[in-house]
């Protein structure tokens, strides 16, 4: 069903792209290293055959959110001196610490857990057919109320990005 | 552990890893952009742990089959939109009226 392989890369690639991305000096190179990271989550997507979010997953955040940020780093066109030089100082070294322990109670936790092997797949599991037909019946609420969110977000990126004068 | 096949556990560490790779960065950047950036990576955790439980706990019932770990991951996917064109605004306005994005130097509240 699930190839290891392509687990372990897809994973590799994705961790190592949120690390440079956490330690690059440059917004842009670590919004480049975020759609990276976006990408090595959709093939990992695609491994538990999740092929409608893994779709959604480049169209919404490799496309669009993206896009916005990269939009907004050129805005704010930041100079030299405005590039923010963080050194290596206590405050990463207990960042690191506390991140590692926070990890460390996750996994302890995960291996405790009996080693599920994944049922056989239903037919149609995943595609859009599938997931549209639940999305559209039993959570036909929280969809209409997200597309009112949406509203409420576009208004209100509109408001915060008018300037005063107006 | 068992490394030469992929199981329920592996998934979910990779979850928790990216998780807690998000919280570091949100501790130890500075730069408002980046921490921007790490949200929508724990938000991706996040959304891996529900699409990895999804698919764990595949069965059909009845006529349809159980999805509910996708609808969930496509909701936060909306939400993260949302919250990225807010936030992203937010820092417009704020580099208009301070002309930083350090968050060490974004101490009050008014002017």
């Amino acid at each position: 069903m699930m190839d290891a392989n392509v687990f372990y890369i897809a994973s590799t690639v994705t961790v190592l792209a949120v690390i440079f991305m956490i330690f690059q000096k440059n917004p842009v190179s670590s919004a480049i290293f975020l759609v990276l990271s976006f990408f090595g989550l959709a093939v990992i997507y695609l491994t538990l055959d999740a092929h409608f979010v893994a779709a959604l997953q480049i169209l919404v955040y490799a496309g669009a959110i993206m896009v916005l940020f990269m939009f907004v780093i050129m805005l704010l066109n930041l100079k030299d001196e405005e590039l923010v030089y963080d050194k290596i100082d206590l405050k990463t070294v207990i960042g690191i610490l506390l991140g590692g322990c926070i990890f460390a109670i996750f996994t302890l936790y995960y291996l405790d857990l009996p080693v599920l092997e994944a049922p056989e797949l239903v037919k149609g599991f995943g595609t859009a057919k599938e997931v549209g037909k639940v999305l559209m019946t039993k959570y036909v609420l929280p969809f209409e109320l997200i597309g009112i969110l949406l509203l409420v977000g576009l208004v209100g990126a509109i408001l915060l990005g008018r300037r005063e004068e107006d | 552990m068992n490394f030469s096949e992929v199981s329920l556990n592996h998934y979910l560490i990779l979850s928790a890893l990216l998780f807690c790779l998000g919280i570091v960065g949100i501790v130890v950047r500075k730069n408002l952009l980046i921490v921007f950036m790490c949200i929508e990576v724990l938000m991706n955790s996040v959304n891996l742990a529900f699409v990895t439980l999804a698919r764990y706990y595949a069965e059909k019932r009845g006529a349809e089959i159980v999805l509910d770990g996708h609808v969930v991951a496509i909701l936060v996917m909306a939400i993260a939109a949302v919250e990225a064109a807010i936030g992203l605004g937010i820092v417009i306005s704020l580099f208009r009226n301070r002309q930083t994005v350090n968050t060490s130097e974004l101490k009050t509240m008014w002017g």
